[in-house]
């Protein structure tokens, strides 16, 4: 069995506190032998003891922190990268101890896992307990309730010849209902001429106590199967383009251990328009980004299409799926053609932003149909504008001035033996520079509109103007993209509901009082001595009130005819 | 809104949150030298007593024995008594209540200097360090100022105002940015309660964590006392920590109420987690992935449950567990100041560069 709630009772100088129900096994008394089944026992009672909970509990905080002062790959796989690349010798250490997976990391889980064999291990014992408690009455009076720390007493005298006992039955009666009425459980404990009754009531807090503990080990099933069943996948969707939800137009997919990538939900969702605002030159905040909003036309299969949006702090949801808006960016339209003037390339190509008025970075690859290979890389800016070294950056969001600036090279991309390479990378190892800095030749600059030759004759590429008729300056000339997030999570329901129960476990675990409270009448002569007193079970800053509130009353209640002389 | 008038609104807001700042430094020194006259007021009550006693003995003929533990009962009950005393009955510390009514005026400056700032922005005031920090602290002085209607805790004034000067005034001077619009994942319902239910819980742990300090403090006040009183004769009067204490309710007492109130800033704080798990949810599409402030918030949730549970441990309670709280308030403000600069995450919305 367990030690819980009354390990501090026990060790408390005060006799009449009552050891609580699950009562407390003295642990320091040593058994002469210990078996197998000995040892296993002990340790049993160790793992589930109110201080190890402390401890591992202790633990677990403390081996929280280090996540947070280390990327994490979950959460920041490039700042990981980046950590390695800063720290070349600690790097490798940390990673074995698991410094930048802290949370799935084998001591983490270890701490986590114990943690909670022991609230298992505390909580079904006390569960029983509880049930027990609950259909049990409440204990004897104690025979001196002027020891306990709530108490009230009255001497009642009533003119000669009243019959005081008769006085004291009614008393002890009307108690007897008033507490009842308070939602107290009575029992009547009689011994002689002296009268009482005792109650007990608020075991919602040991209730709520265990709702909230259960809640817990239900949080985290919910986490731990739910993750089976979960996935999160990644895409990209230009402008007028369309995603399809099957495994070829994922990015990137995470399942699951459960789930089947060949049955995801069929739908298509086709990005209509990306919008976004910028806060204008001079404001407060000038170019910051809002009201981002990638409306969309969904369908599912065999159905009509339906408008949709997705924002941020609003996702989408569809078919129990819910798409996030995670990014956006510049797809230049960009048309290749080789020296004979046959188009060997024309794409839409996402650049991806490197910094708030999206100065993007991006590469076009060129597999087929010039004599060798050709990649150009370089940047987008929808606002050129000179730094003072001489280099460009975007100076605004919007389209005011595009400029995409290429370097060229021509060799071997690397992609035939089929190594899987990021599209937004480039590996120049096996390639040659023509163009861009390094070389004597200028990168190539385009606005929207324009053709430039390829170096050394190898054709023209073209920078197309996707401007709707009647469109002002650059507004809508260069097409956007949004990348879009798609997630299943079985278990996030399942989480809030017991977190849900879990907070109202707490607060009544918290807030609910757990008293015992006794009245005591004895006839003396003629005169009635009357005697109430409370106990705290547990943390019960009220008790002292509650007990003097009651006395009023009851003493208030005794004002009849039957008491014909009060003081 | 027009720009110029947002501007001036938003200056008019700095300077009653410097107006407030200057009072609360008022209220700081008025409550200080309150502790400060307590603290000479115990000392010529003893000396009183003392005298009385030395007649007494003089005239009985006696030993002195355990006369400072039933002193420090008596002061401890009287302590306690005032503790609880109804707003009308309490004791007339002159310079606490100078220093009440000096924390009172400078939250009205406060207050208003938060709302002018909420108008200014035409939002809620609390989306950004500075705000953060105007909201939280007016937070701390708010629930202290409502407290102090049940419970005479003047002697936790100094701490508080004190606490809100350099929170306050030091975000003011580091962290202050001009208005500019929400960012989009900002803009949400649970702008509006997470974050608000999280800084009243800040508020609530803030009074734990004071009341834990003055507990340790009265604790070894009360067992330096112990052992004075088992020696023979004590030679010299023992110290035993700032005399105001004897004017301070028992360590039991200080404990108990600093339990009640990190209760009350755990269930909110449970709430922060759940409200802040849902917005995740909705913002980044996962409710929880131990971003930086996501494993602060945890932390600091686990070391509270961790103080509950001391409560309840045998050799835990007293001292150790209240090392807990404020081992726990260490982390909030650990959680508002260095994680939110230094520490990098999703959670980058203190507003600085
Ligand atoms: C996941 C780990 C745990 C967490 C987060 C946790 C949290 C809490 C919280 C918040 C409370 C206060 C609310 C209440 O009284 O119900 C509490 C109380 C309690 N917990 Fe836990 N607990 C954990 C594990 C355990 C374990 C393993 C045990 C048993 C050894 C345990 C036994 C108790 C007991 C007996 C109380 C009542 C304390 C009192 O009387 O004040 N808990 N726990």
């Amino acid at each position: 069995m367990s030690r819980s709630r009354s390990e501090s009772g026990t060790a408390t100088a005060d006799p009449l506190r009552p050891s609580d129900h699950a009562e407390a096994e003295a642990s320091d008394i040593t058994q002469p032998v210990l078996g197998v089944v000995g040892w296993l026992r002990w340790g049993w009672r160790q793992l589930t003891s109110m201080r190890t909970a402390l401890v591992l509990l202790l633990l677990l905080a403390i081996a929280a922190v280090p996540g947070s002062l280390v990327p994490q790959r979950s959460a920041d796989p490039n700042g990981v990268t980046q950590y390695f690349a800063d720290n070349p010798d600690l790097a490798p250490v940390l990673d074995n101890l698991s410094m930048f997976d802290v949370y799935s990391s084998p001591w983490f889980s270890a701490i986590y896992i114990l943690l909670f064999i022991s609230l298992i291990g505390c909580v079904i014992p006390r569960t029983k307990h509880h049930w027990k408690a609950l259909r049990a009455t409440p204990p004897r009076t104690p025979a001196r309730l002027s020891r306990l720390d709530a108490h009230r007493s009255e001497t009642i005298e009533f003119d000669s010849g009243a019959d005081a006992a008769a006085a004291a039955t009614s008393a002890i009666e009307a108690a007897q209902q008033q507490l009842k009425k308070s939602g107290y459980r009575v029992e009547r404990y009689d011994s002689g001429a002296m009268l009482s009754v005792s109650a007990e009531r608020g075991y919602l807090r040991e209730t709520g106590n265990l709702v909230f503990h259960a809640s817990l080990v239900g949080v985290l099933l919910a986490v731990g199967f739910g993750g089976g069943f979960t996935y999160t996948g990644q895409t990209v969707i230009l402008e007028g383009r369309t995603f399809v939800n099957t495994m070829l137009d994922y990015t990137s997919f995470n399942p699951g251990r459960f789930v089947d990538e060949e049955a995801l939900e069929p739908y298509a969702l086709t990005l209509d328009r990306f919008d976004v605002t910028y806060q204008p030159l001079g404001a407060q905040g000038q170019g910051q980004a809002g009201d981002f909003v990638a409306n969309l036309t969904t369908q599912y299969a065999g159905e009509e299409p339906v408008a949709g949006e997705v924002r941020v702090n609003h996702p989408l949801d569809m078919g129990g799926d819910r798409i996030y808006l995670m990014g956006n960016g510049y797809a230049p339209t960009l048309t290749v053609r080789d020296a004979d003037g046959e188009i060997v390339f024309s794409e839409s190509v996402p650049f991806l932003p490197q910094d708030t008025n999206m100065t993007s970075l991006g590469v076009v690859k060129i597999t087929d149909g010039l004599p060798d290979q050709m990649a150009l890389q370089g940047f987008f800016y929808p606002t050129q504008a000179p730094l003072h070294t001489g280099a460009f950056a975007s100076a605004y969001p919007a389209l005011v001035n595009p400029v995409v600036s290429l370097n060229v090279w021509v060799g071997d991309l690397g992609i035939d033996d089929g190594t899987p390479r990021s599209v937004y990378t480039l590996d120049p190892s096996e390639m040659t520079q023509l163009a861009g800095r390094g070389t004597d030749v200028e990168p190539i600059e385009l606005a929207p509109g324009e053709t430039a030759d390829l170096p050394d004759g190898l054709g023209s590429i073209t920078f197309e103007n996707e401007a709707p008729e009647g469109a002002q300056g650059y507004e809508e000339s260069v097409k956007r993209y949004v990348s879009l997030s798609i997630h299943r999570d079985a278990a996030a329901t399942w989480v809030l509901v017991f977190a849900v129960l879990a907070t109202a476990g707490l607060l009544a675990a918290l807030f609910v009082p757990r008293r015992r409270m006794w009245v005591k009448a004895t006839p003396r002569g003629e005169s009635l001595h009357l005697e109430y007193a409370g106990l705290a079970r547990g943390e019960d800053p009220t008790l002292d009130a509650a007990v003097a509130q009651f006395a009023q009353r009851h003493l208030d209640g005794l004002q009849s005819p039957a008491y014909p002389k009060v003081d | 809104m027009p720009e110029s008038s947002a501007l001036t609104l938003d200056s008019v807001s700095v300077l009653l949150v410097w107006t407030a700042i200057t009072i609360y430094a008022l209220a700081f020194i008025a409550y200080a030298v309150d502790l400060a006259r307590r603290g000479a007021d115990a000392v010529d009550a003893k000396d009183a007593q003392l005298e009385v006693r030395e007649r007494e003995l003089v005239a009985a003929g006696g030993v002195a024995t355990g006369g400072s533990v039933g002193e420090l009962r008596a002061q401890e009950k009287a302590a306690e008594e005032n503790l609880n005393a109804p707003l009308g009955r309490r004791k007339r510390f002159v310079w606490a209540r100078i220093g009440t009514s000096l924390t009172v005026l400078g939250f009205l400056f406060h207050v208003a200097g938060d709302v002018t700032r909420g108008i200014a922005a035409g939002r809620v005031p609390w989306s950004n360090m500075y705000e953060f920090a105007l909201t939280g602290t007016m937070l701390i002085v708010a629930v202290y100022l409502a407290v102090l209607i049940r419970y005479d805790l003047r002697f936790l004034g100094s701490f508080i105002t004190g606490l809100t000067v350099v929170l306050l005034g030091g975000s003011t001077l580091a962290f202050y940015v001009e208005i500019t619009p929400l960012a989009d994942p900002l803009k949400s319902v649970w702008l509006v309660i997470h974050v608000f239910v999280a800084t009243l819980s800040t508020a609530l742990f803030a009074l734990a964590f004071g009341l834990s300090v003055m507990q340790l403090m009265q604790a070894r006040r009360e067992r330096r006392a112990l052992v004075a009183a088992s020696a023979e004769a004590p030679a010299q009067p023992v110290k035993t920590g700032p005399r105001f204490l004897a004017t301070l309710p028992g360590s039991d007492a200080l404990e108990s109420l600093a339990y009640r109130f990190a209760i009350l800033g755990f269930i909110f704080w449970t709430f922060t987690l759940i409200a802040g798990s849902i917005w995740a949810n909705d913002a980044w599409g996962r409710y929880w992935g131990f971003d930086t402030k996501e494993v602060w918030t945890f932390v600091i949730w686990v070391l509270y449950a961790g103080y509950i549970h001391a409560r309840a441990t045998r050799g835990w309670r007293g001292a150790r567990s209240a090392w807990l709280s404020i081992i726990g308030f260490t982390a909030v403000l650990f959680n508002f100041t260095i994680v939110n600069m230094f520490f990098k995450g999703l959670h980058a919305y203190s507003g600085l560069s």
